[in-house]
């Protein structure tokens, strides 16, 4: 079974390249030969593009009810500003330079910019059984939810304007590079055998620690931390959460590209996590603050969908359940205790749940994969293999410190040439308002 | 005794409060409002239909002192929340004839406290 799967492999990767040739050659008239469309994969893959898609809309809420009442709809805004901008930037460059022909390992070439190229025949060498297009589009969804993630740290004080620059800037110099190390045909990190299955460096530790970039240029918010209201509305965020926790399935069940079994345990596996994380920081909360609170339980659960992200493809159900236990601990220690000692105002977040939430996933898929669930992965420490750990590792490292640095200096430029905060008159009035000339709720009906 | 009612910005609230707990006013209750007065405000926009005459959003205070408390509430309000701009709201003072505080049954100065 083993080696007809590696044969296959072989034997789609060669394909690949020889279909990377073709299209540089007569793009739009390939013809595959190795590869013929499932319906039943296309199906999966394309509905699992509508349920990442469903995400950031989902995000929109979570973070929207966590936010004051006056600064609702610019959180709304900017994420589904986002979706807007972001899937235009992936039409135009961003595709080609994170999946496009390979460039020293670094960065995809533009030919297949505007989608030259991209279309109804597979690409072996990413997702032979679906059309080309349809890897696109399920990838689109994950390059546009990535930038939303980071609202959590800048919401409430940012310029629409700033805000809208230093995306376009973050997708194309942050996110198109790392997505192409960790899943671009050729990519270093990928070549390195790094395990990251749907995206928790590409995403989440990505996200996460720009946030902590953008908390720390961005400075808090006027009261922080003891004058800021609670939650405008936890009923939205609980939504929110929901709506998230769904379109996880598409995120790491639809990265297997098929409908496999493969598929079914990232399913499994995705649930279990977030349950199990759910779960653990609820315990925590009781028995610190004295109360489960509602607020706890969903940023438990987002933490624990987060964290086996990475995992999903590589992981049994029980190696899930370690992973939710981590993800319940570690991002409720430093959002409940770090955070308030160090004293940065990450608002909603971003960095606490889903950069040590991802830290903590792809360091522990290289604890508990397994080459029983998946047998083009690699086992990890604990089936024997402590390298994985290692390689493991290194793409924490090298995801961490570009996201970190790169993120600073584009915030710190984008603050340079038109200012990234709102006046202080502004941010008292609320982004809704003065940004947007909106307001969420009225007072009389 | 006397009742003040102020009306103010909505984003001046906080400083408000702050001004108002330095003078030890504790005493205080805050309803969001909307109201009219000669301030044009920032109008909203809707699918490009400015929202016309509308009322604005304002935060009203009401603040029950001892007579020795009046001015310093006064000022604390004034200096919350005056900003020069046209809409920085009313203060109004009332006499108040009686207080009871519902737990203990205590009435007047002793009540307000």
């Amino acid at each position: 079974m083993r080696i007809t799967l590696a044969i296959a492999m072989v034997v789609l990767l060669t394909a690949g390249t020889g279909i990377c040739e073709t299209q540089q050659l007569v793009a739009g008239s390939l013809t595959s030969q190795n590869s013929t469309i499932d319906t039943g994969d296309t199906a999966w893959v394309l509905i699992s593009a509508a349920l990442v898609m469903l995400m950031t809309p989902g995000l929109a809420f979570f973070y929207g009810g966590l936010v004051r009442r006056k600064n609702m709809l610019s959180v709304l805004m900017q994420c589904f500003m986002a979706l807007c901008i972001i899937s235009i930037q992936w039409v135009v460059c961003g595709y080609s330079l994170s999946f496009g022909p390979d460039q020293h390992g670094i960065i995809g070439g533009l030919d297949w910019t505007f989608l030259n190229g991209v279309g109804m025949t597979p690409n072996a060498a990413y997702a032979p059984t679906i059309p080309h297009e349809v890897f696109m589009m399920f990838q689109m969804m994950f390059a546009v939810i990535t930038p939303a993630l980071i609202i959590g740290a800048f919401a409430e004080r940012m310029k629409f304007s700033a805000f809208v620059i230093f995306i376009l800037l973050w997708a194309t110099i942050v996110y198109n590079p790392i997505t192409h190390w960790l899943w671009g045909n050729g990519g270093f990190l990928k070549n390195m055998g790094v395990l990251d299955f749907a995206g928790g460096a590409v995403v989440h530790i990505n996200a996460g620690m720009t946030a902590l970039a953008a908390a720390l240029v961005l400075g808090k918010r006027q009261g922080y931390p003891n004058g800021i209201s609670p939650p405008h509305n936890l009923p939205f965020a609980a939504l929110g959460a929901g709506l998230l926790w769904f379109g996880w399935f598409g995120f790491n069940a639809g990265s297997a590209l098929k409908a496999s079994g493969l598929a079914g345990n990232a399913f499994a596996v995705t649930h279990i996590a977030g349950a199990t994380a759910g779960i653990v920081w609820s315990v925590l909360d009781w028995l610190k603050y004295k109360k489960p609170t509602t607020l706890g339980m969903i940023t438990g659960a987002v933490a624990g969908l987060a964290a086996v992200t990475p995992a999903s493809g590589y992981v049994t159900p029980v190696g899930a359940m370690w992973i939710g236990i981590g993800a319940g601990i570690l991002p409720w220690l430093v959002v409940t205790c770090l955070k308030t000692k160090l004293g940065y105002d990450d608002s909603l977040d971003a960095f606490g749940v889903h950069g040590i939430g991802g830290i903590w996933g792809v360091l522990a898929t290289g604890l508990w994969a397994t080459k029983t669930i998946n047998p083009d992965g690699a086992d990890g420490l604990f089936y024997g293999n402590p390298v994985q750990l290692w390689i493991q590792l290194k793409a924490v490292l090298v995801t961490m410190v570009y996201s970190f640095v790169i993120g600073f200096v584009l915030l710190k430029f984008v603050d340079a040439v038109i200012k990234l905060r709102v006046s202080e008159h502004e941010e008292r009035v609320g982004l809704d308002l003065t940004q947007h000339r909106e307001a969420a709720y009225t007072i009389i009906d | 005794m006397k009742y003040i009612i102020a009306v103010i910005q909505p984003d001046r609230l906080d400083e408000v409060l702050k001004n108002l707990e330095e003078k030890e006013i504790h005493l205080v209750t805050v309803s969001s409002v909307v109201g009219r007065g000669r301030q044009k405000g920032i109008a909203e926009v809707y699918r490009g239909h400015k929202e016309q005459g509308s009322l604005l959003r304002k935060v009203k205070l009401e603040i029950a002192v001892n007579d020795t408390f009046v001015e310093p509430a006064i000022k604390a309000v004034i200096d919350g929340a005056r900003t020069g701009q046209i809409g920085d709201g009313k203060i109004f003072v009332l006499d108040l004839p009686e207080c009871i505080r519902i737990r203990t049954g205590e009435k007047g100065n002793m009540a307000i406290g």
